[in-house]
This record gives C-alpha cells, structure tokens and sequence, in this order.
C-alpha cells in the first residue's frame, strides 16, 4: 500500500493503520452532520414541491434535480424592488459599513497592543479578548437596555442637549446605524487578533531602519507598517465578514423591522414558513456568494501551519 | 515629575497618546455595556434602565428569579446538560483527529483536515439550517431536540480541540514517544503514558473553550430546538430581549459570564503551570 509505506517516515515504529483509525471516528461524524446535511440541501433546493402541502420532498438523485426554481430565486433576488434584492443589499451595505467599522477600530487597537502597551500587554490582551468568551447574547441584551427610549445612551445624550427628552430617539426601531453599530460591537475582536498577530511580528528594527533612511512616522507606517500587515487585514476582513453574512440575530435583536431585513432573516423565515425550498436555495446562493473568501482563507491558513510545521 | 510630565507634552511618539486614549475608550466600550448589565441583574426593582438600589432578589427569592421562574431554570439546566454533552464528545473526536492528522499525511487526511476547517468557516446559519432540514427529512428518526443539538454542535465544536491540540503537538515534536517505544513500550503504552500526559494542558484548555463556546452558542441550537423544553440560555435571552424583560433574564445571563470566565481562567492557569518548565528550558 502506497499510503501506509508514505507514513513510514513519520513514527516509523507505529503500524500503519494505527494513526488514521484515530481520525476515523471524527470523520465519520464530520461526514454524517457536515456533508449529508449540505447534500440535503442541495436535494431539497433541487428537489420537487408538494402542489398542495407545499411540503418539500427532497430528491436524492443528482440525475433528476430540476433547476427550475432555484433560478426562479436567482431571479428574484435580480427583479427591482422585491424583498429578495433588498435583503442582498441591506447585507452588502451593512456587512461592508461594519467590516470597514471593524477594521478602522481594529488597527489601532492591534497596533496599539503590539508597539506601545508595554507592560501592561498581557492585561490589555486580556481585555482585549474578553468579548471572545463573554455571550454574544449577552452583550446584546447590553445593549438593548442601554439603547431603550428612556435607557443611559439617550439620557446620556440628553445631558450633552443633544436629544431631546420628550422626543426620545427610537434606536431600536429599525435604525440601520444600529444594526452597523451592533454588528461591528459584536464581531471586532475577531478582527483585533489577526491584526495583532501581524503587527507583532514586524521587527521594532525594520521601522528604525526606515527612521534612520530618513522616513517620517507618516512615511514609516504608510510605507512599511501597512504593506507587512497586508496579510492581517485581509484574514481580518474575512473572518469578520464571513459569519456577519450569515447572521440573523443581531438585526432581530436591534431593529427586528421587515425594512431592515439580511439574508439570514430571509432564509431562516423561509424555513420555518412553508418556503422551505426557496430558504435552501437561498443557503446555497449565499454559499457560492462567500465560497471564495473561504477557500482564500484556507489556503492562507495552511499556508501559516507549514510554516511553523516547519 | 515635572520633567517627565514636559517630556510627555513634548512627546515626538504622539501617536502613543493617542492610541492609548483610542485604546481606553475601546475597553470601555465593549466592557461597560456588560458590566452596567451585571449590575442591573442585582437591581431592587424590576427596571432596567433606572438603578434601584442593591438586591439578589432576580438569583432567587422573588418568584419570577433564575432560581424559582420554571423557564430561566429549565434554560440554565439545559444549557449546562448540552454543553457537558458537547464536550464529553467534541473532545475526544477532535483530539483524535489532531492526532493523526500531526502522525499521518496521506491524502485522505488532507481532505479530512480541510472538510474540518471547511465545516469551522461555514456561516452558521448555513449549518444551522442544513443540519435543521437533514433532522426533519432524513434522520426524521432523531427528529430535532435534544439529540440533534447534541450532534450538531459536538460536530460543529470538533474544530476547536483540532486546532489547540495540534498546535501543542508541533510544539512537543515525536520524539519523546519514540524514545518510550525505542525502551520498549509499544505504541499504545506510548500513547498512554507519555503522550497523553504532555497533551493534558492542551486537552483540559480545549474543555474549557468547547464548553464556554457551547453554552454562548445560538444559531446551531435555535435551529435543532424542538420546543420550550430544549431552550438553552441564549435562545432565551434572545426570544424574550425585546418583550420587556425582567432583571432575572440578566442574572442568568450574569450566571453563565461568571461559569465561562471561571472555567477560561482556570483553564489559562493550569496551560501556564503545566508548560512553565518548557518555556524556562526554551
């Protein structure tokens, strides 16, 4: 067997068997709730309608999918005005708002950590981190109590004149700020710690070096700090972006209005009304909208793991 | 002093200052909404936007607390029994395969290895869905509830020991087993008392992350819940935030801060004890 003469240079003293049964248990878990359910989808997206029920009765045969109504969403989403377009572009306009909110708060915090904490690092990182094991939910029911009519932001910006008490703002009634606002709260560590691992590792040296070659501050971070931590932003961007795209719950949470609805919203309300068919294929569009940034990701991130492999 | 203080006005690193007004500002905007929420779960009334002087009435004692509210208790209890659940799986199978992934290259444990990040990437309401959809049409047998969220997030929770675990074992390199199997233990021995021992720190911060991230988890186990009996905490806090919630839903969600942050914090404890010896010899 090529395969089992392949391992012999590693752990030569072990059979060859004995390493791959170890993962046999998680891939088979991998592949019964990863792979069959996404198959699953595709059969339902592909598969047949009920006339009557309107129940979906999933097609497992690739052969005799039909296409037809998976193109009828395509469609949709491309026809003016219906709410299959707005939900694509109130994602794109938020995810994009918050991602780039994520980023601009994101750096300086990075950078901040990695050049100037000093001794106070490991407590920032910390503080830093926090958010990562503190409940999503949590953090906005937070919120939601700080931003209700007669909550601290509101009295708050009252104390400064610069609302008004009688007419106090409604910020959870379907603002998008404060879906934008919520999304980039809830996701910006995610960003702060690709950044922070890039940052880190540019040699204090490299910016004297550009100090003594004459390079103002200006000069040295546009020049040298910024291209080193291109890597950074770019994991960044995705891994922040990649689970807005898909959430749901921030938008009922902060604003819960039909005006302000993502195409988490659309899909899980699909499902559990007797749309089923059109929520699968609406899984399946949103997958092959973000497959890309997801294979990018992973290549870079094999490519990190060979590195210190090595 | 004063010195200092004309050095820091004159300071050419400005920046500095700048970045550590920004960096201020940031703790306190992602940790005061939180902890202006803890306080409320202890407030004397049943606002939460005006502070009533201090009570642990919303613990237990008033009859709508975490404590005597069916709801809030069943939440909390299932909260605790799925993510225990989760861990008791999650880990075991993803240390496994960390394992044979670091010991075994061959094409198939590529491809295993990139279906498991793969499935860590997917946007959760995607897995939540197809996961929802495969319990109903194809395993109708399980149907959702309590077993489907147990498998969906043990599956989904997988990524987390794989990738702690593995980074742990670049660190530990194959030699010690070898040696072990060079004095005579065979690979089994090798595996039980020398490998697992210098995994332990790695194996008992993987506990902790797998369960913190299970009990905060939402999406996955929203969309397997059958019913009320199968709320966990986050599916509570999320379909009662906006109708008027009461101090109680803050004190359980104060509960399970307090249960992640300990267990995170004991765990970071027992990952520097266990690896302080390497990193003085490193």
């Amino acid at each position: 067997m090529p395969e089992g003469a392949g391992s012999g240079s590693r752990g030569a003293w072990f059979p060859s068997w004995f390493w791959p049964s170890f993962a046999a248990p998680a891939t088979i878990w991998l592949l019964l709730l990863f792979v069959l359910p996404f198959f699953v989808i595709l059969a339902i997206a592909f598969g047949r309608v009920d006339p009557i029920f309107l129940t979906p009765s999933p097609v497992y045969n690739p052969l005799r999918w039909d296409f037809g109504p998976f193109r009828d969403v395509l469609s949709q989403i491309f026809a003016g005005g219906s709410i299959y377009q707005s939900a694509f572009l109130h994602t794109l306009t938020f995810v994009l708002a918050a991602t780039a909110l994520c980023l601009v708060i994101g750096y300086p915090i990075a950078y901040f950590i990695a050049r100037h904490a000093g001794r106070l690092r490991t407590l920032f990182l910390v503080a830093f981190i926090a958010p990562f094991w503190i409940s999503y939910m949590m953090r906005m029911l937070a919120w939601i109590n700080l931003l209700q009519p007669n909550g601290y932001v509101n009295r708050i910006l009252g104390g400064l004149g610069l609302a008004n008490a009688d007419a106090p703002i409604q910020w959870l009634n379907g603002k998008p700020l404060t879906v934008i606002l919520g999304l980039a709260y809830g996701y910006v560590p995610f960003m702060i710690l690709p950044l922070f691992g890039v940052l880190d590792r540019i040699p204090s040296s490299t910016l004297e070096a550009a100090r003594d070659l004459g390079a103002g501050q200006v000069t040295t971070f546009l020049r040298v700090t910024l291209p080193l931590s291109r890597q950074g932003i770019l994991a960044g961007i995705i891994i922040v972006s990649l689970p807005m795209f898909g959430d749901y719950f921030t938008q009922t949470l902060l604003a819960g209005t039909r005006n302000t609805a993502m195409i988490g919203n659309l899909i899980v309300s699909s499902i559990q009304s007797s749309l089923v068919q059109t929520g699968a294929s609406l899984v399946l569009i949103l997958l092959v909208l973000l497959i890309l940034p997801m294979l990018y990701y992973l290549r870079a991130t094999a490519k990190a793991t060979e590195l210190v492999a090595r | 002093m004063t010195r200092g203080v004309l050095a820091w006005l004159s300071n050419p690193w400005a920046r500095a200052r700048f970045l550590w007004a920004v960096a201020i500002a940031y703790v306190a905007w992602t940790l005061l909404p939180v902890f202006v929420a803890v306080l409320f779960s202890f407030n004397g009334t049943r606002s939460l936007t005006s502070w009533q002087g201090l009570s642990t009435q919303w613990y237990a004692g008033n009859e709508s607390s975490v404590w005597h509210d069916p709801a809030l208790r069943s939440a909390l209890v299932q909260s605790l029994k799925l993510s225990g659940l989760v861990v008791l799986i999650a880990v075991p199978l993803g240390v496994g395969f960390a394992l044979a992934l670091d010991r075994w290259r061959g094409r198939a444990s590529g491809t295993a290895n990139f279906l498991m990040l793969f499935s860590f990437i997917t946007p959760e309401v995607a897995i939540g869905v197809a996961l929802f959809l495969f319990f109903i049409q194809l395993a109708s047998g399980i149907g959702t509830g309590f077993g489907a969220q147990v498998m969906g997030l043990s599956m989904y929770m997988m990524a987390y020991p794989v990738i702690v675990v593995r980074a742990r074992l670049l660190s530990i390199g194959k030699e010690y087993e070898e040696a072990a199997m060079d004095l005579g233990a065979s690979p089994t021995q090798a595996l039980r008392r020398v490998l697992l021992p210098l995994l332990f720190p790695a194996i008992f911060a993987s506990v902790a992350i797998v369960f913190a991230a299970s009990i905060d988890n939402f999406v996955i186990s929203q969309q397997l819940s059958r019913d009320a009996s199968t709320q966990t905490i986050p599916i509570l806090i999320y379909s009662s935030a906006r109708r008027g919630p009461l101090p109680s839903l803050n004190a359980l969600a104060s509960l399970t801060l307090l249960a992640s942050t300990t267990l995170i914090a004991v765990a970071a404890v027992v990952y520097r004890r266990f690896t302080r010896a390497e990193r003085r010899a490193a």
